[in-house]
């Protein structure tokens, strides 16, 4: 028994399905919904590099190269608006950040 | 049962673990830790499916740069943990019913639809090092894509900056800009006045008295 492609595309789906709980589930925590952004691009990424492996086409690797600068730079942003809304509120929970409401 | 078989099954039940416990550490020390397992496990998948260079490269721009930015923003900041997770385990149930409904679709669909493709390609460039081709494909056919992200990650650099840079108020000092452009006529001010100035007329106080 040999791994084919089918068990590295369930492993990202069940690595991609476990971030959208994490998503419902820290609806308040914004610092682990960040991460939880970041498991679900780990998930897609993974999909890339199998399929580029058993396509044996290297333009997928290509993808992930540029998905990972994009998350890098959103983290980053994304971080950096935390810290920002930190400094403001003094909390970082999604609950709080209502200003814009009517 | 190969041994990467093996270690696949090894590194996917370590990966899927430490997933689970990203999204369910009540401190968020522990959860971005956990992060970093996570992405170690998924960069020793990718070193099973030859894609070295992507590998190191998860390693050491994830665990050796995100993964320190993010505990960094965590320890410097003072979270109530308990007041964030209220209704935690309230959504628990809808949201293990979504999670798992995705992932057996998902793996119901790839498991019975991609069985076709199992062998892992020709030899046509698994021969040679896999980071040269990325490197060739990079700056031949991917060049102006390069010159993009390398745009993005200055543009994000200098958004991160100017959104947390934030200036002191309380502390006094000089600004070395208006230092360097001042002018001698600006400190010092030379005021004409004559030499010598007429004594003011004496009020002969005595004689009005006597009078």
């Amino acid at each position: 028994m040999t791994v084919t492609l089918g068990h590295f595309l369930s492993l990202g789906a069940m690595l991609f399905a476990l971030s959208v709980v994490g998503i419902f589930l820290n609806r308040r925590n914004l610092i682990v919904l960040l991460m939880a952004i970041e498991l679900m691009l780990l998930a897609v990424n993974t999909n890339f590099v199998a399929f580029s492996h058993y396509l044996n086409d290297l333009n997928g690797q290509i993808f992930v190269l540029f998905i990972m600068t994009v998350a890098a730079a959103e983290a980053a942003i994304g971080l950096a608006i935390l810290v920002l809304l930190f400094r403001n509120k003094s909390s970082i929970s999604v609950d709080d950040l209502n200003s814009l409401k009517g | 049962m190969s041994v990467t078989t093996g270690l696949f099954y090894a590194f996917a039940a370590i990966l899927l673990f430490a997933a689970f416990r990203v999204i369910t550490a009540r401190n968020p020390v522990h959860a971005a830790l956990y992060l970093v397992l996570t992405f170690f496990q998924a960069s020793l998948i990718w070193m099973l499916l030859k894609a070295e260079f992507l590998s190191i490269a998860l390693v050491l721009v994830y665990v050796g740069a995100v993964m320190v930015l993010f505990l960094f923003v965590v320890m410097m900041m003072d979270v109530n943990v308990e007041n964030l997770r209220v209704g935690f385990w309230k959504h628990f149930p809808f949201a293990a019913f979504v999670g798992v409904l995705i992932a057996l679709e998902m793996a119901a669909v790839l498991m019975g639809g991609f069985r076709v493709i199992d062998a892992p390609g020709a030899v046509a460039i698994a021969s040679a090092s896999n980071t040269k081709d990325l490197g060739t494909l990079l700056f031949t056919q991917y060049l102006l894509p390069l010159e993009v992200a390398a745009a993005i990650l200055l543009v994000a650099m200098i958004a991160a900056i100017a959104l947390t840079l934030r200036a002191r108020k309380d502390s006094k000092y000089v600004s070395p800009g208006d230092q360097v452009r001042v002018k001698s006529r600006d400190r010092m001010t030379v005021l004409k006045m004559a030499a010598t100035q007429d004594a003011p007329p004496v009020v002969d106080s005595e004689a009005e008295k006597k009078e």
